[in-house]
């Protein structure tokens, strides 16, 4: 925008004399600023955007099978307009649709209700001071250094027919068949993998909290459970709503873990990134950039309700600092808080 | 006296369940790589046989698993590696510039890493499949410098922040260009986060499935996840259990030992982080 006047001045910025705070010097820093942002907007508008873009053209156009007016084939890309959206929601794909958005939505919401559940009460027994915390500190990083495949094949090797589970449970379960079981094998493995995480990120939250806080409702008469509803969690919970939004989002695109512990293609685990990674490995590329863009959309609803309704704030404590670190610029921060 | 006795014992019993809870399953894959691979359907806690078969049949010729580790650190590397070489200069100005449209910029780099993958890998695979990428690094790395990218903006942007602003600015007034600042004051203190950053993004790539299973057909391309979920058994149509355990230990254990080392600097990135 400003680029040509500011050329000279940029000029003499970085000829690197250490000059006063003047006009040139705002410039300088806003050129620098282009100059150190652009790399990586680049590489996300070429592997973001530009998917985005050309996701959403492609599924409107679908693979040439069929034939013109004058009786030719037709090859290629052809122009089909909303017909691939509609395939998803009518006919006989409608019912493998509902299906995958049910399992979508019931993973996401399973699996971040306990993983949330066990990652507090294990945050809650970690801040107890203790020797063995070092421990169990390492130990909680375990899970979630495995990766997701490699934990797939793990629980895979666990919930076999005569596998430890069980025998564990001394139950002849057919975990992964199909039907409930499949469902609940995966929701047992990812919240493994994932719950510890949470644990950690509340521990974190908890350490924050100032001791003298509990101190004083000790000493007004408040027990164990009132102090964990009326000062722990309130205290904890801006941590927990970020964390809880981002595991919310990664079970909505899940696809690793049930594509390697139950199979792709399998009604009982199908997820919506998995009919969409059918649909594309069978070159039904437009289908699949429709099912993809519908994931998409999902998601982002997602993340829309839970920072309008809940105030996750991601980029709150960021802003924070900023404010607090360049008082000046109070002003612009406030109303761009109430913007 | 007895009160806090009871307090410490169930504080231990706890600690323990978390640990249980943690390190059970991957006991369970552990043990079961060292049981001999026709004891491998017995339940037993520790094997009756110590072995080494299943390890030996990972590294056997038709598996390819050593070509696949190989691809496996090109690629969570080459990632690694980009990453920081753009994102600490987008870091960098985003905590210590003052522009316009600042959050605006980091909230849509934040906004960017709730995208879901699939959404990305349609067109990406289309427009590979044209330009005949499929089967190659680039093809691999490309796609998961857009997952890498905004976390470690994200990440970097955090602990750049913390640093001093007078140091800096200390060195500007002894006669130092903003970029000498930044290379010889800002870099070697935010040395650990820079390799926190690091570490986080090589393990968030080197456990990348979706892109490597989809950019790749070829077998002497696949990266190490994918291949070890490919192992086909002796018998043909059961699953090789005892080799795919073997396999997981191999890949898990180098960056298990990474995350103890480092355990640290892991949990302040990831606090920091607040993601994945």
């Amino acid at each position: 925008m400003t680029t040509t006047e500011s050329a000279p001045a940029a000029g003499t910025a970085a000829a690197g004399a250490p000059r006063g705070r003047g006009k040139g010097d705002v410039q300088g820093t806003r050129r620098l600023a282009a100059l150190l942002l652009s790399p990586t907007l680049l590489v996300l508008a070429l592997v973001i955007g530009y998917p985005v873009l050309a996701g959403f053209r492609e599924s409107l156009y679908a693979r040439g099978e069929g034939l013109d007016a004058d009786g030719f084939v037709v090859e290629g890309d052809r122009f089909v307009g909303l017909d691939n959206y509609t395939a998803i929601f009518q006919g006989d794909r409608a019912d493998a649709f509902w299906n995958a958005f049910s399992n979508t939505t019931f993973f996401t919401l399973t699996t971040v209700v306990l993983e949330t559940v066990i990652g507090v009460a294990m945050a809650l027994i970690m801040q107890q001071a203790f020797r063995g915390r070092a421990l169990v500190r390492a130990s909680i990083l375990v899970p979630w250094a495995i990766p997701t495949a490699i934990s797939g094949l793990l629980w895979r090797w666990i919930f076999q027919a005569d596998g430890a589970a069980n025998a564990v449970l001394r139950q002849e379960i057919l975990w992964t068949a199909d039907g409930f079981p499949a469902k609940a094998a995966v929701v047992i493995a990812e919240v493994w993998k994932t719950s510890p995480f949470i644990g950690l990120l509340v521990l974190a939250g908890l350490q924050m909290i100032p001791r003298d806080v509990y101190e004083a409702a000790r000493v007004d008469g408040a027990g164990p459970v009132q102090q964990f509803f009326r000062i722990t969690l309130p205290l904890v919970k801006p941590a927990l709503l970020v964390a809880v939004l981002f595991r919310m989002l990664d079970v909505l695109r899940m696809f690793d873990l049930p594509a390697v512990l139950i199979g792709v293609n399998q009604r009982s685990v199908e997820t919506l990134t998995m009919i969409a990674w059918f649909e594309a490995s069978n070159l039904r590329y437009g289908s699949a950039a429709a099912y993809a863009t519908v994931l998409f959309l999902y998601v982002a609803l997602i993340a829309y309700l839970f920072v309008k309704l809940l105030g996750a704030d991601i980029i709150g404590e960021a802003r924070g600092r900023t404010r607090r670190a360049r008082p000046v610029r109070t002003a612009r921060g406030r109303r761009r808080a109430a913007a | 006296m007895t009160g806090s006795a009871v307090k410490r014992a169930l504080s231990t019993l706890g600690f323990a369940a978390v640990a249980v809870y943690c390190l059970a399953p991957f006991y369970w894959m552990a043990i079961s790589a060292f049981r001999r691979p026709q004891d491998q359907f017995d339940n037993t806690l520790v094997p009756s046989r110590w072995s080494w078969e299943n390890f030996s049949a990972v590294f056997s010729g038709d598996n390819g698993f050593g070509r696949a580790l190989l691809n496996s650190v090109i690629v969570a590397g080459a990632t690694t590696v980009l990453t920081l070489l753009i994102g600490t200069f987008t870091a960098y100005a985003l905590a210590r510039l003052d522009f316009r449209f600042k959050n605006a910029v980091l909230g849509l780099i934040v906004a960017t890493t709730m995208f879901p993958g699939i959404s990305q890998l349609v067109p990406l695979l289309k427009l590979f499949t044209d330009i005949k990428w499929i089967n190659t690094y680039q093809a691999m790395v490309l796609p998961s410098l857009g997952f890498a990218l905004p976390l470690s903006v994200w990440l970097l942007t955090a602990f750049f922040r913390q640093l001093p602003f007078e140091l800096e600015q200390a060195a500007m007034v002894d006669g130092c260009t903003r970029g000498q600042a930044f290379r010889k004051i800002i870099i070697p203190l935010a040395a650990p986060g820079v390799f926190t950053t690091a570490i986080l993004t090589f393990i968030a790539a080197w456990n990348e499935f979706l892109i490597a299973l989809s950019m790749v057909n070829k077998k002497e391309m696949q990266t190490a996840t994918v291949a070890i979920s490919k192992f086909t058994g002796v018998s043909g149509f059961d699953q090789p259990f005892g080799t795919q355990m073997a396999a997981g230990v191999v890949v898990t254990v180098p960056l298990i030992a990474v995350v103890l080392v480092f355990q640290r600097r892991i949990v302040a990135g990831l606090t920091a982080g607040g993601v994945k």
